[in-house]
């Protein structure tokens, strides 16, 4: 019981205010973003601050109407989903579950919400809160605290809590265990991954953290200024790395081995800005093998083998 | 030989009900990068505050040595330390932008240490700026110096923070956390600057972090924390071939790693959280989240070796991770 994600040729577009008598800057957050996530899987969307990967994610969730382009869940438009629906089917959880819940509610309350929103009754919620709370491994008891009460990781088992107590089939984590401490963190990946596996769940992992993507995701995505360069399976992404931004993403984990020193991922020091697109490729202006007619032609995606690169070197 | 920053003993307290650092002992030579590593709230950052003497108010430092350079730093007034931050001894923080000065340009926040602590004329000042922005990578250091901190990005004002931090040629830079606010290809090129710089300068680094792929790859020596204490402590390499303590095996084995762990299998994890630990506890502070914690636990943890340099606090013998895995 999962849903395929179809993103077809979405974009956002931010108007920024720039001072009263400016014109407005155009800030493409999300530029023309075609993907498929197949049903019951996990997909990946990595990439720096600034690519566009959180505005992609509420746009899947519906909090962003798109500027173009369409998202549609098993066939049918987000867009023309009724509200009450599309939380039934689509949930988010989001990075810090210090902002994330409302420190004036109890977790009843807070994990409750979504129930009251459907217009379920008060004796029924309870028992959903209940059952929901020891399945992501809280004790129905914490069910009277405040979030204040509680630590990163209960926290973030409230939110996720909160997302599934709906009976969702899509669950979207924008960065779900980066404000955790690592011995938590593992707690909730595997939980998450157990969650998954029970549920049915299909899952958007939003992450800047490769390491993790690579052990929960089956595809990945990654986007740099809004566009998709490179999208593969977790397997193929890692053994293979073929856009030059992937590359440099890749060779900038550093895993827990002594002796490998730091690596030169060879980006320069210039820094993408989404308000600012440069011509031709977008990333030519950090990319180590940058030749003229990067410069100036527009990129396209291109299907190499089992893959889709948005570079033309590849 | 004597190490540069030694430390032994040191104990920090705010309140009468909870102590942050109960006896930590680090020491960090010349040209070597020291990692204190260990999760949030478990002391290292206060370690290292308290070291520079830049504790909040109601802190209570005690230490049985605290010595830089051969100098007593407990002695030391408010004002004779303050002498030594920034110029023999620099630091710098987790996020650049709230430790620049958003009021004041790049040039004349980078000339203020240098006119500070060694004097001379505004323009040999700026000068010295403009050069060592070079030294950390950022192109066009003239244009720099006249600009605000909001006018660059992370990366780039964490080059800035290091370049104020150079300024006086310090012997030691302590860094909390450099790079946990940038990107990870921003971290890899602020970190492999860093080593750069120290087997040019002959730095000794002091590097706080909860990252354990950045404590492999930097560090000399690594000194594990929990709950205040250092738990274990050894050289990188020993300290990744044999964690001893069960706490940095645990740590360890949470950090998923490509191509080592199965995708999709369970990740190793620590139960519960990092307790609040009360003034005059008695026993292991990791107790209640370990496995092999037993009645003796709670009363003392004696300090074992398990090979010179390699130092860990806990009851269980060197050998007992290979017999568990036989």
């Amino acid at each position: 019981m999962s849903a395929t994600i179809e993103i077809r040729d979405v974009a956002k577009i931010f108007r920024q205010f720039s001072g009263m008598f400016s014109a407005p800057r155009m800030v493409r957050a999300v530029d023309g973003v075609s993907l498929t996530v197949p049903a019951g899987g996990c997909f990946g969307i990595v990439g720096e601050s600034g690519c566009g990967k959180s505005t992609l994610a509420r746009l899947i969730l519906g909090l962003h109407p798109a500027s173009s382009g369409d998202i549609l869940v098993d066939g049918r438009s987000l867009m023309a989903m009724p509200r009450r629906e599309r939380a039934r089917l689509i949930q988010p959880v989001f990075q810090d579950p210090f902002s994330s819940l409302n420190p004036r509610r109890t977790i009843h309350d807070i994990v409750g919400l979504p129930l009251a929103a459907q217009g379920i009754s008060g004796k029924e919620t309870t028992k959903r809160v209940h059952a929901m709370l020891e399945r992501v491994g809280l004790r129905s008891e914490m069910a009277g605290r405040l979030p204040a009460q509680l630590s990163g990781g209960q926290r973030q088992r409230v939110a996720i809590a909160r997302a599934l107590v709906l009976g969702p089939r899509i669950v979207v984590c924008d960065e779900p265990t980066s404000a955790l401490d690592v011995s938590v963190q593992a707690q909730i990946l595997n939980l998450l991954a157990e969650l998954r596996r029970d549920m049915g769940l299909t899952l958007v992992f939003i992450s800047h953290n490769l390491a993790v993507v690579e052990h929960i995701c089956d595809e990945v995505a990654v986007m740099y200024l809004g566009r998709v360069v490179e999208h593969a399976s977790t397997d193929a992404l890692f053994r293979a790395p073929t856009h030059p931004y992937t590359r440099a993403l890749l060779a900038s984990v550093l895993t827990p081995e002594p002796g490998l020193g730091i690596p030169d991922v060879g980006l320069g020091d210039s820094y993408p800005d989404p308000a600012n697109v440069p011509p031709g490729c977008r990333f030519h202006p950090r990319c180590p093998m940058v030749t003229d007619v990067c410069r100036t032609e527009i990129q396209v995606p291109r299907r190499v083998g089992e893959r889709v690169v948005e570079c033309m070197l590849a | 030989m004597s190490a540069l920053l030694e430390v032994n003993g040191l104990r920090v307290r705010f309140n009468e009900k909870a102590e942050a650092v109960r006896g930590v002992s680090i020491a960090v030579n010349k040209g070597e990068t020291h990692c204190l590593v260990g999760e949030s709230g478990c002391g290292k950052s206060v370690s290292a505050l308290a070291v520079m003497g830049l504790l909040a108010k109601g802190g209570i430092r005690t230490a049985d040595t605290l010595s830089f350079a051969g100098q007593d730093l407990r002695g030391l007034t408010e004002s004779q330390m303050s002498r030594l931050r920034g110029d023999k001894m620099a630091m710098i923080f987790q996020e650049p932008m709230t430790s620049l000065n958003p009021a004041y340009t790049i040039g004349s926040q980078m000339a203020e240490v240098r006119l500070r602590h060694r004097g001379g004329s505004k323009r040999e000042a700026l000068d010295r700026a403009a050069a060592l922005l070079g030294r950390v990578g950022i192109t066009a250091p003239g244009l720099r110096l006249g600009q605000f901190p909001h006018q660059l990005s992370g990366g780039l004002r964490q080059r800035v923070m290091i370049a104020m931090a150079l300024m006086c040629d310090p012997d030691l830079l302590i860094a909390d956390e450099p790079t946990t606010a940038l990107d990870v290809t921003v971290q890899a090129q602020i970190l492999r600057l860093l080593m750069e710089l120290q087997a040019e300068l002959g730095l000794a680094i002091l590097l706080i972090t909860h990252d354990l792929g950045i404590v492999a790859r930097m560090a000399h020596r690594v000194s594990v924390m929990y709950a205040g204490k250092v738990v274990e402590s050894a050289s990188a390499e020993a300290l990744f071939a044999a964690p001893t303590h069960p706490y940095t095996r645990g740590l360890l084995d949470c950090v998923p790693i490509p191509g080592k762990i199965a995708r999709g299998a369970q990740l190793g994890s620590i139960p519960g959280t990092v307790p609040r630990i009360p003034l005059g506890f008695q026993g292991c502070g990791f107790r209640d989240r370990c496995a092999h914690a037993d009645a003796s636990c709670a009363t003392g943890v004696p300090a074992q070796s398990r090979a010179p340099g390699h130092d860990y606090a806990c009851r269980l013998p060197a050998g007992w991770t290979t017999e568990q895995a036989a």
